[in-house]
C-alpha cells in the first residue's frame, strides 16, 4: 500500500517557497552568506544560510505575532505552502495530523530570556519562554492549520524531520489518519551556532560537501513538509499525486555519541533498509540527495556507506547543503521536497564548490544541475547526533 | 502489547522490584524529586562522568526495565521527552552568557539534545535498531506507545523498550513556577485530600519492556490508547466512552480508573466531575500524589497499572478496595496545556 | 604537571579519579584513561580558559593530548608567544 505526496511546501536560505528554491537549485546560486538577522559574537567569522527575511517579515508573511518564535514562523509558511498544493477537499471529513519535527523548539526567543533572568529569577519576559519546547512551537501551527487530530513532535537532531516524515506514513498505513503534513523545521540560534562551534566542525568560508579537503558545516535555518495522503484520498485528489514514498528505514550507530563509525553502519543499515523496504535493487535509484554536511567524519562515514550498499553502481548524488547549509531538525524535511521535486522534473540538483573529490570514494557527486533525466526513484539520506540514520526513498506513481 | 519488565525511577521508591508502593515517601515544598539509586551497578562508570541526571535516570531506568525482563536486546527503542535534558541546556546557556559565546565546552552541547536518552541507551546496548524520541508534551509517552504498537502491527519489532523521562533544574522550575502552577509549601501527602491553587512538580523515568506475544509472565497487557488535544471545555465524557466503545467495552467495564489530578482546583474540576459522572460507581484514584505534575506523567500511571493488574489488588499507599477480576484499568491523564490521555490496560 | 592533572581530573568529571592515579607519561586516550574525540575538545577549551593558548587545529589534538607530560610541553612551549 502506498502513501502518496499530495503537496509539498518548503523555506530556505534560497528561496522563501518551492518555486524560488527550485530556480536557485537550478542556477547553482546558494545561500550562505555573512550573518545578518542573527545577533552573535561570531558574527564576522562564520557564513551562515539563513531566510532572507526579518522576524517581521516572516511575521507577516505567516500571519503570526512578531513576538513568535522565528521556528513557528518557518514552520507555518512552509506547512502552508504544502497544505495550498495539496489542495485537500473541503468536505470530507478527513483525519488529519500533523507531524513536524525541530531540535530547538523556541530557543532563539529562550537565549535572549536567558540573561537577564539568570541574573534574577523574576527577571525576563515570561511570553519569551512560553513556547520554548518542541511541542509547543508544533501546536502553534497545528492549531492555525486546523490540523489537530493527531499532533506529534520528533526530535532526534538531524534525522528528524525525516522520522517525522515516515512516522506520518505510517499513521496512514495503520490507519490512524487519512491525511499527514510531514517534516520539519529550525531556526537560527546563538544556542546551535555555539554549540556547533565547540565541536569544531563549522566551515568559516561556504562549505565544500564531499571534499578531499572539506572543512566542516555551515548552518542553516528553514522549514520543508510533504502532504501525505493514502490512495483512497489520492484518487479523490483534483490533481493525482504523482509521487509516493516508496521505502523508508531508521537504523543507530551506536558507535559515539557524535562522530558516526568510519565504516558508516548506521548509514548503511538505514539505506540497505529503505531498499529492502522498497523491494528496489541499488541500481533503480536515480539519484541520492546526500546528509553530505561537509564534516570531515559525516562524508566520509556516508560515502564509505554508499560505496559499500551501491558496490560499482553509483547513481548521480549530490548534497544540496551546499546551497541550504545544515538545517538541523528542518533538513529532512527540506531535503525531501527537493527529492520530491527531483522526481518531478526529472532533475540532479549540483554539488556546489566541489573542487577535488574524495580520494577513498569511487564516486563523485555531480557539480552541475542536470535535467530531462528519466527519475523513477530517489532516496534522501537524513544521519544525526546520537547515530540516528534515517533514509527516505520517494518514487514515481 | 504486554508489559514484561519495568524500570522506574521517580520521587518514590520505586526502583526496588521487591515491593510496590508500600510507603509512600514525602515531599514538601514545591517539587518532587526522585529517589535515585547507586548508578555504577548500571551504568558504565566511564560514562556517567559525562551524564546529566536525566540521562542517568533515564538510561538507568531503562537498563533496569531490560534486567527486569530478561532481555539483552531489543528491536526498537522509542522514548518521550517534554523537556528534553534541561540541566545541559542551562549549563550551556549559562556558559553563553559568562563567557560571551567563548571558551564554551561542547559536553553541555551534545548532552542537551532531547534523543540523547534514547541515543545513550542505543550505545549501551550497542543496539544498531530503530531509535525514535517523541518530543511534544503531555503527549511524548503516548506517542512512543504508538510508535511501539504500529511496529508491532508492521511486524517490524518482536521485542520494544519504550519509555518516557523529564526532570526538574533549578532554571526550568524556576520558570515554570512564575506561571504561578506550584503551590507554596505543599506536601504530597496530602497534595489531593487538600484541593487548592496550584500542585507539586515532579519528575522521573520510566521504562517498560513490550513485546507482542503474552509470554504468561507480563505484568499487564496495554489494549490500546488516544491522546486527544482540547481546545477548551469539551465535554470529554463521550469521547471516554467513545474510546471505550472501541474497545468493545462500556464505562462499567472499566474496574479501576488511574487519574491525572494534580491537586489544582480548576485543573482537576472537570476530572472530578467525570469521576462522579460516568465513573460514579467505579474506583477511581489520583497517582500524582505519588510522582507530582510533569508532561510524562502518564508513564509512572502505567507502571502503577501494570502492577496492579499483576498483583490484583491495590498497594496500601491506595486504599483497601476489591478489585474486579479480570481486571481493566483505565488511565485518564490531563496535563497542564490540554493535552487528554487515555490508556486502556488489563490484567494477563 | 600535579596542577594539570587536577584540572584535566574536574574538566572532565573524572570521578574517583586522583591525581597520583594519572602518570605522567601515561596514554591519555584510548587505552590508558580512555578518553575520547569530546574529550579532547574539552582539553582544547582547558587550554583556552586556563593557559590562554587556543588549539586551532583540532587534528594536532592527539599530539599534543598524548600524556600529561606532552600537554606540559606544549603549555610551556606556547606561553611565551602571544596567540
Amino acid at each position: 500500500m502506498p502513501v502518496f505526496v499530495a503537496g509539498v511546501g518548503v523555506i530556505s536560505a534560497i528561496g522563501n517557497n518551492v518555486a524560488e528554491n527550485q530556480d536557485s537549485l537550478k542556477k547553482g546560486i546558494h545561500g550562505i552568506a555573512p550573518m545578518a538577522y542573527l545577533q552573535s559574537a561570531h558574527r564576522n567569522r562564520l557564513p551562515v544560510a539563513e531566510v532572507k527575511l526579518s522576524n517581521d517579515e516572516l511575521a507577516q508573511k505567516a500571519g503570526l505575532s512578531n513576538r513568535i518564535s522565528r521556528t513557528a514562523m518557518l514552520s507555518m509558511i512552509a506547512a502552508e505552502e504544502a497544505l495550498a498544493d495539496a489542495r485537500l477537499p473541503l468536505n470530507t471529513a478527513l483525519r488529519k495530523a500533523f507531524i513536524s519535527a525541530n531540535s530547538v523548539g523556541g530557543m532563539d526567543k529562550t537565549e535572549n530570556f536567558f540573561p537577564e533572568f539568570s541574573a534574577n529569577f523574576h527577571a525576563g519576559r515570561l511570553r519569551d519562554v512560553v513556547n520554548h519546547e518542541c511541542g509547543s512551537i508544533t501546536e502553534l501551527v497545528a492549531r492555525k492549520i486546523g490540523f489537530t487530530g493527531f499532533v506529534s513532535t520528533i526530535s532526534t537532531a538531524c534525522s528528524s524531520s525525516a522520522n517525522a516524515i515516515f512516522y506520518g506514513a505510517r499513521l496512514i498505513l495503520n490507519d490512524v489518519a487519512d491525511v499527514v503534513i510531514a517534516g520539519g523545521c529550525d531556526s537560527l540560534t546563538r544556542f546551535t551556532l555555539n554549540g556547533f562551534n565547540t565541536l569544531m566542525i563549522l566551515d568559516e568560508k561556504p562549505c565544500q560537501p564531499f571534499d578531499e579537503n572539506r572543512r566542516g558545516l555551515n548552518l542553516g535555518e528553514g522549514a520543508g513538509y510533504v502532504v501525505l495522503v493514502s490512495g483512497k484520498i489520492a484518487a479523490m485528489l483534483q490533481r493525482k499525486p504523482d509521487v509516493q514514498l516508496s521505502g523508508y528505514a531508521n537504523a543507530n550507530d551506536a558507535y559515539h555519541q557524535t562522530a558516526s563509525s568510519p565504516d558508516g553502519t548506521g548509514s548503511f543499515l538505514a539505506m540497505d533498509g529503505a531498499l529492502k523496504m522498497s523491494g528496489l535493487k541499488t541500481s533503480e535509484i536515480g539519484y541520492i540527495n546526500l546528509h553530505g554536511t561537509g564534516t570531515q567524519n559525516n562524508d566520509i562515514a556516508e560515502g564509505t556507506a554508499i560505496k559499500r550498499l551501491f558496490d560499482g553502481h553509483y547513481p548521480p548524488v549530490s548534497s544540496t547543503k551546499s546551497f541550504t547549509g545544515h538545517t538541523l531538525g528542518a533538513s529532512g524535511g527540506i531535503e525531501a521536497v527537493f527529492s520530491v521535486l527531483a522526481l518531478q522534473k526529472g532533475c540532479v540538483f549540483p554539488n556546489l564548490r566541489l573542487e577535488t573529490p574524495m580520494k577513498d570514494l569511487p564516486f563523485q557527486p555531480v557539480t552541475r544541475f542536470m535535467d530531462n533525466l528519466q527519475l523513477q526513484h530517489v532516496m534522501s539520506n537524513s544521519f544525526g547526533f546520537g547515530g540516528n540514520c534515517s533514509s527516505l526513498i520517494f518514487s514515481k506513481s | 502489547m504486554y508489559i514484561n519488565g519495568t524500570g522506574i525511577i521517580s520521587p518514590q521508591q520505586s526502583f526496588n522490584h521487591e515491593s510496590f508502593l508500600q510507603n509512600m515517601a514525602e515531599h514538601q515544598g514545591e517539587q518532587m524529586r526522585c529517589i535515585e539509586p547507586d548508578y555504577k551497578e548500571l551504568l558504565d562508570p566511564k560514562l556517567i562522568r559525562r551524564m546529566s541526571r536525566i540521562i542517568k535516570f533515564g538510561t538507568a531506568a531503562a537498563m533496569d526495565c531490560l534486567k527486569d525482563a530478561g532481555w539483552d536486546a531489543v528491536d526498537a527503542i522509542v522514548t518521550g521527552t517534554a523537556y528534553g535534558c534541561l540541566e545541559d541546556t542551562g549549563v550551556f546557556l549559562s556558559r553563553m552568557v559568562e563567557h560571551d559565546e567563548q571558551m564554551l565546552t561542547p559536553t553541555a552541547f551534545i548532552q542537551s539534545t532531547h534523543n540523547t536518552i534514547g541515543a545513550q541507551i542505543g550505545l549501551s546496548l550497542k543496539s544498531h535498531s530503530y531509535n525514535n524520541t517523541f518530543v511534544h508534551r503531555g503527549f511524548s509517552f503516548e506517542h512512543a506507545l504508538v510508535d511501539a504498537q504500529m511496529l508491532f502491527h508492521e511486524n517490524a519489532a518482536k521485542r520494544i523498550l519504550a519509555g518516557a523521562a523529564d526532570e526538574i533544574t533549578t532554571y526550568s522550575h524556576a520558570v515554570l513556577k512564575r506561571f504561578n502552577i506550584y503551590r507554596k509549601d505543599a506536601s504530597n501527602i496530602h497534595l489531593l485530600r487538600n484541593p487548592g491553587k496550584g500542585t507539586m512538580a515532579g519528575e522521573g523515568a520510566s521504562f517498560f519492556a513490550l513485546h507482542s506475544e503474552p509470554n504468561g509472565n507480563d505484568y499487564a497487557k496495554i489494549d490500546g490508547l488516544k491522546t486527544i488535544l482540547a481546545n477548551g471545555n469539551e465535554n470529554m465524557e463521550p469521547v471516554i466512552e467513545g474510546f471505550l466503545a472501541a474497545h468493545s467495552i462500556n464505562v462499567s467495564g472499566v474496574g479501576l480508573v488511574l487519574m491525572g489530578v494534580n491537586g489544582d482546583e480548576p485543573h482537576d474540576a472537570p476530572l472530578q466531575k467525570i469521576a462522579n459522572g460516568i465513573f460514579g460507581t467505579t474506583p477511581v484514584f489520583g497517582f500524582k500524589q505519588f510522582c507530582g505534575e510533569y508532561p510524562t506523567s502518564s508513564a509512572f500511571a502505567l507502571w502503577m497499572a501494570a502492577n496492579i493488574c499483576k498483583e490484583g489488588k491495590l498497594p496500601p499507599t491506595l486504599a483497601e478496595v476489591a478489585l474486579a477480576k479480570p481486571l481493566r484499568v483505565l488511565i485518564y491523564n490531563v496535563d497542564l496545556t490540554g493535552h487528554h490521555s487515555l490508556i486502556l490496560v488489563s490484567s494477563c | 604537571m600535579e596542577d594539570l592533572k587536577k584540572q584535566i581530573i574536574e574538566q572532565l568529571n573524572l570521578q574517583d579519579i586522583k591525581p597520583e592515579d594519572i602518570g605522567n607519561d601515561q596514554p591519555l586516550f584510548v587505552e590508558g584513561l580512555g578518553l575520547d574525540s569530546i574529550d579532547a575538545l574539552e582539553l582544547i577549551v582547558l587550554l583556552q580558559q586556563f593557559y590562554n593558548i587556543k588549539l586551532v587545529n583540532a587534528e594536532d589534538g592527539p599530539k599534543v593530548f598524548h600524556s600529561v607530560r606532552t600537554i606540559a610541553e606544549y603549555i610551556i612551549s606556547h606561553q611565551n608567544k602571544n596567540d
